[in-house]
């Protein structure tokens, strides 16, 4: 058991990957809502954690649960429009296109690939975070993968 | 990213959930620690004290929800900027003593009442605090003080005018009693 640091640390530490986390699953405009509920969940639970030992994994694991939150809210919000605004958005990252390419995967591949690579997450806790099994979990990220390939060439 | 964070630190502070507010301050001697409770200032760590080692013992002695916050700190960095201008002599901040227990608790209370520009002895605390034989356990709780400068432990001097010690080095210890004129300049 590792004791638990303050929790301006995990802030100093991580807040940058939470936020990949969330623009990979949410999309920008909505990652800054998700970051905000993962950090006050986190800090919400915080006292009653048990070990210190793996403090990224945990925070990532509740952003894509905040994640999966965010997009069952939006469901339910989504209301039919005559006509969709033609906006053109511009990115200034130079990762921008193999995010929005993410955003258009399936949820499980999307989520899988996010974990991954934004969240830097094992295959195990990947599976832990999807509530499937690790090779579950393996193939949404390789049929996530093969996809942005095609997409991307 | 800076104006999520601030969102993030309002946010946790409206809901309850920042049980330790902290920010560093500016002073002649170099950079101040200050961190408060909702119960009012809780720790003052000296220049000379490593800030990291403050802040986990505040995150395993209070709560290991320690955000930094200079908002929250607004009233004691004005108060002591004062101070350092030689234009307050008296602080007026909610104190929380829960860093010291029993008989140091007695002692760093009485030591709070020594008015600007005077000085008392180890062994005038100890009797205040209710044993005037434990000397030495006076000055170690003047050693502890998790409150420096806002509970003016600076202000304990060995009987028949020695420095004694000082948590924040000699030389502080010295300029602050020169500031209040205790020592000539």
């Amino acid at each position: 058991m590792t004791a638990l640091p303050p929790f301006q640390t995990l802030i100093d530490e991580h807040a940058g990957d939470v936020m990949a986390v969330c623009r990979g699953t949410v999309g920008r405009s909505d990652a800054d809502d998700c970051f905000q509920e993962t950090f006050i969940a986190a800090l919400r639970a915080y006292p009653k954690l048990q070990d210190g030992g793996n403090l990224r994994g945990w925070l990532v694991t509740i952003a894509h649960r905040k994640a999966i939150d965010h997009h069952r809210a939006r469901g339910r919000r989504a209301v039919p429009v005559a006509e969709v605004a033609a906006v053109t958005v511009t990115d200034p990252e130079p990762d921008g296109d193999i995010w929005a390419a993410v955003g258009t995967l399936p949820p499980k591949q999307r989520a899988a690939v996010t974990l991954r690579y934004a969240g830097d997450l094992p295959h195990s806790e990947i599976a832990a975070a999807l509530g499937c099994s690790p090779e579950a979990a393996r193939r949404s990220l390789h049929e996530g993968l093969k996809r942005l390939r095609k997409e991307l060439a | 990213m800076r104006d999520s964070l601030d969102r993030l630190a309002a946010r946790a502070s409206d809901e309850g959930l920042l049980d330790v507010a902290y920010a560093t301050a500016d002073s002649p001697f170099g950079p101040l620690l200050l961190a408060r409770t909702r119960r009012g200032l809780v720790r003052v760590g000296l220049p000379n004290q490593d800030a990291d080692v403050l802040l986990l013992d505040l995150a395993t002695r209070v709560s290991p929800r320690v955000l930094e916050s200079p908002a929250q700190l607004d009233q004691a960095r004005r108060e002591l900027d004062l101070y350092f201008e030689g234009r307050l002599t008296e602080f007026d901040l909610p104190l929380d003593w829960q860093l010291s227990r029993d008989f140091r608790r007695r002692v760093l209370r009485a030591i709070a009442r020594i008015p600007y520009g005077q000085t008392r002895s180890y062994t005038q605390m100890a009797t205040r605090a209710g044993n005037e034989r434990a000397v030495r356990a006076a000055g170690t709780a003047c050693g502890t003080n998790p409150l420096p400068l806002v509970v003016p432990c600076h202000r304990v001097l060995r009987s028949g005018g020695a420095l004694g010690g000082y948590g924040g080095g000699l030389p502080m210890k010295e300029g602050l009693l020169r500031l209040e004129g205790i020592l000539d300049s």
